[in-house]
């Protein structure tokens, strides 16, 4: 039980988009189209809002943390004893826009491995299972 | 391809009652055989099985003490499944890339 207490990391994707920022906003915050690309969702672009994205492997509870229109968005995300925040931010470019994801908050430490192993990890794990029962 | 090392966790994990098994000594600690047994709902030789096998995917550990083997849980064999950070990027790249391909269909 040395390991340090927490060690938090975050992924982070970043593209150029050849598409306006006002555009890619719609696409990230109109649950029809969020539902076309990320999950089926109840999301509202209102601070504090609660909602949920849901997919075949379960189910991620988020909260509204920051909304400014063309610029950023951020929620959190809640999913298999594990809370993180994801935070998009959109830049315009002379031929459209970066648009950059940070998916912050990873603990990669005992703690969280043994929060897994007794919480969302059964849902994961019963997903696993048809996995492995399907490539034999 | 899966790495051997994750397909066996994989397949460690996969039955359920190994499972439980892993879980039962995630959540109380050390066990014995007999213990595991008691709330397993199948025989002693299978508790045992599933503990080999467990054993062998590096998920516990046994310790000798007089005649009793106590298993424990091994979370840090876990790491492998819970590195997140690499199983999130392959997540969101895959989501950018239906997010352009939305943002084309916007177009026309």
């Amino acid at each position: 039980m040395s390991e340090p207490a927490s060690e938090m990391r975050a992924v982070i994707v970043e593209r150029e988009i050849p598409h306006p920022p006002e555009k890619i906003w719609r696409a990230l915050t109109q649950p029809q189209l969020i539902a076309e690309w990320l999950m089926q969702n109840d999301f509202e672009p209102t601070v504090g809002r609660h909602f949920n994205l849901r997919a075949n492997w379960g189910v991620v509870d988020c909260q509204v943390l920051v909304v400014e229109a063309n610029k950023t968005l951020s929620y959190t995300w809640d999913t298999m004893g594990l809370k993180s925040v994801v935070t998009w931010t959109l830049t315009p470019t002379g031929t459209g826009s970066r648009l950059r994801m940070e998916h912050a908050g990873f603990p990669m430490d005992r703690d969280f491995a043994f929060q897994g192993a007794t919480a969302g990890w059964q849902r994961f794990l019963a997903a696993l299972e048809q996995t492995v029962a399907r490539i034999g | 391809m899966m790495p051997d090392r994750h397909d066996m966790l994989f397949r460690s994990l996969a039955d359920p009652t190994r499972r439980a098994i892993f879980e039962r000594l995630c959540r109380d600690g050390d066990q014995t055989v007999g213990a595991l047994t008691a709330r397993a709902g199948v025989s002693q030789p299978a508790v045992s099985k599933h503990l080999a096998v467990l054993k062998r995917a590096g998920l516990v550990r046994d310790r000798h003490e007089g005649r009793l083997t106590h298993y424990s849980a091994q979370l840090g064999a876990l790491a492998p499944l819970v590195d997140w950070t690499s199983q999130m990027a392959g997540f969101w790249q895959s989501r950018f890339d239906r997010l352009e391909d939305l943002l084309k269909r916007m177009d026309q």
